[in-house]
């Protein structure tokens, strides 16, 4: 079967620097591709490049049957893409539900239909629906970041590093949500997290500078220490 | 008397608040959804003080007037959105400069159409007179103006809290792309947005009419005002421009009476005074400046 989304020697520059040089990835219909790659590598930058927020200056974008690089960044997310950014992009003057609600695409029927699946994955969100955003604690917000995506019928979701600055603890509770999300439908992660790559990915890319430099089954870097030494800082 | 003076001050503040936060709850939201400053904004209600005038000369009815205030503005607003603002979109310098230069020519057109000369806007049969309370004196047509705002005032407040498109825009306010990553155009919402902002401030010119009578200095006079009451309140936030809009209606009213030479230095005074304390200004998140 064709990858559901396929970048063919992408390249982006943001004003005047070149910061991807050729980045060719596959994203399947299923499982959890993974990002991997040192701070400044590109990885944002690739999913930002994906939604159109930063357009890509040669190269193919392919999601599915449509050739999107170009695209309006809203028309790519009305395909049905949904994105976590690094900072989760929460609204936070805006209580938890009218931020569920900005995100509704499919109507807000349809997000009372699936809320409440949400909510059994996210309780906290649950008795949290009238609060303003911004006070949520950190992995509350991680959680209304996702639970956003998950309001409206998506077909790939794009998560950008969603352990960062969270305890331990919820990194373990947002890591489950995101394994069950992977049930239903595919992810492009973004991950710096090595233990919960390996937990919850499938496929990875190395990115380096802006290019991809390898990839492969996710199983599989268990066994190439030097990899791991040399691009993602694991110490072996 | 200190009440009977007190209350006739107190009224034509609120009066005045109101007028500027019909222009100064558009001008907020505009500014903080496209970060664009629009000029044109005190030049709109200028223009809706003379086209209502217009109206009511024409067909003798108040309420088309108002109606159609409302729909030049909302026209217009979206004219200039679409036509003036969209193709400088992400310049500033350029933005500034293009509302700035739209305001003059806005402000001399309608020297060449109406005159420069003041004009008086005769206010309808059952808004002329005054309820007394005791020995107070309310004039039915200040208290209309108040109680006009009020309802605008309502109506924009669930607009902005019930409606998906509402929330919306304030979402857009902290985070476009993010709104757009929802698959929401971004560029209709500031289209909608742009025309709803100056309908309001040309509704709003209308009112004004029979109270300030028409000419062309309102323009000027109102746009400063208004800028001053959005920065007070906190840029991008309704609340915000409420509040700053009635604090300077009053600041005014008072002030003015007290010490008419320097009505505006108190505008000044408050605005500085605001910003030393809280530079995000009174209901404001982030600081002036601060942002994208
Ligand atoms: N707006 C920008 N202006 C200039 N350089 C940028 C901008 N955004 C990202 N970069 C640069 O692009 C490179 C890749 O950044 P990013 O994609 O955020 O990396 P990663 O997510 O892998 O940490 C970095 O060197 C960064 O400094
Ligand atoms: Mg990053």
């Amino acid at each position: 079967m064709n990858p559901l989304l396929q970048l063919n020697d992408v390249n982006t520059h943001i004003h005047d620097f070149h910061i991807l040089e050729g980045i060719s990835i596959q994203v399947p219909r299923e499982g959890v591709t993974v990002l991997l790659g040192r701070n400044g590598a590109g990885k944002t930058t690739t999913l930002r490049t994906i939604l159109g927020f930063n357009p890509p200056s040669s190269g193919e974008i392919r999601f599915d049957e449509d050739l999107i690089n170009g695209w309006a960044p809203f028309r790519i997310g009305s395909l049905g893409i949904g994105y976590v950014p690094e900072d989760r992009g929460i609204f936070s003057g805006l209580t938890v539900y009218e931020n569920l609600k900005v995100a509704a695409r499919d109507g807000v029927k349809e997000m009372d239909r699936r809320l409440e699946k949400v909510f059994e994955l996210f309780p906290d969100l649950k008795r949290a629906t009238k609060q303003q955003a911004g006070t949520l604690s950190g992995g509350q917000q991680q959680m209304l970041a996702l639970a956003r995506i998950l309001v409206s019928k998506n077909r790939l979701l794009l998560i950008d590093e969603p352990s960062s600055g969270l305890a331990p603890i919820i990194v373990d509770r947002v890591a489950e949500a995101i394994s069950e999300l992977k049930k239903e439908l595919p992810i492009l992660l973004v991950e710096q997290n090595y233990n919960m790559a390996k937990q919850i990915g499938d496929n990875y890319y190395i990115i380096d500078q802006g290019r991809c430099v390898h990839e492969g089954q996710m199983q599989d870097l268990e066994d190439k220490p030097e990899l791991k030494q040399r691009y993602l800082g694991v110490s072996v | 008397m200190f009440d009977t003076l007190f209350f006739h001050l107190l009224l034509n503040g609120l009066a005045h608040g109101m007028l500027i936060f019909l222009i100064a709850s558009g001008l907020s939201l505009i500014f903080g959804l496209m970060r664009v400053v629009n000029f044109t904004h005190g030049s709109f209600f200028m223009f809706g003080a003379y086209v209502g005038r217009s109206i009511y000369l024409a067909t003798d009815s108040f309420v088309l007037a108002i109606l159609g205030g409302l729909l030049f503005g909302f026209v217009c607003g979206g004219l200039v959105e679409r036509i003036a603002i969209r193709p400088f979109f992400g310049n500033r310098v350029q933005l500034l400069l293009l509302t700035l230069g739209m305001m003059l020519v806005m402000n001399e057109l309608v020297k060449i159409i109406w005159g420069p000369t003041i004009l008086r806007f005769p206010r309808p049969d059952y808004l002329i007179g005054s309820f007394m309370l005791g020995d107070i004196i309310l004039p039915y047509y200040r208290m209309f103006i108040v109680g006009f705002g009020l309802v605008v005032l309502v109506i924009v407040y669930l607009f902005l809290n019930k409606t998906r498109l509402g929330i919306t825009i304030r979402a857009g306010v902290e985070n476009p792309e993010m709104v757009q990553s929802f698959g929401i155009n971004i560029k209709q919402v500031f289209t909608f947005t742009f025309a709803l902002g100056v309908s309001l401030a040309s509704v709003g010119g209308v009112i004004s009419g029979p109270f300030l009578s028409v000419y062309p200095e309102i323009a000027m006079d109102n746009i400063l005002v208004a800028i001053i009451a959005v920065v007070v309140g906190g840029i991008g936030s309704f609340g915000g421009s409420v509040a700053g809009s009635l604090l300077i209606g009053l600041i005014n009213s008072f002030g003015g009476f007290y010490l008419p030479q320097a009505a505006m230095a108190f505008n000044v005074v408050l605005m500085a005074l605001v910003l030393l304390v809280r530079p995000q200004g009174l209901f404001g998140r982030g600081g002036v400046a601060g942002g994208r």
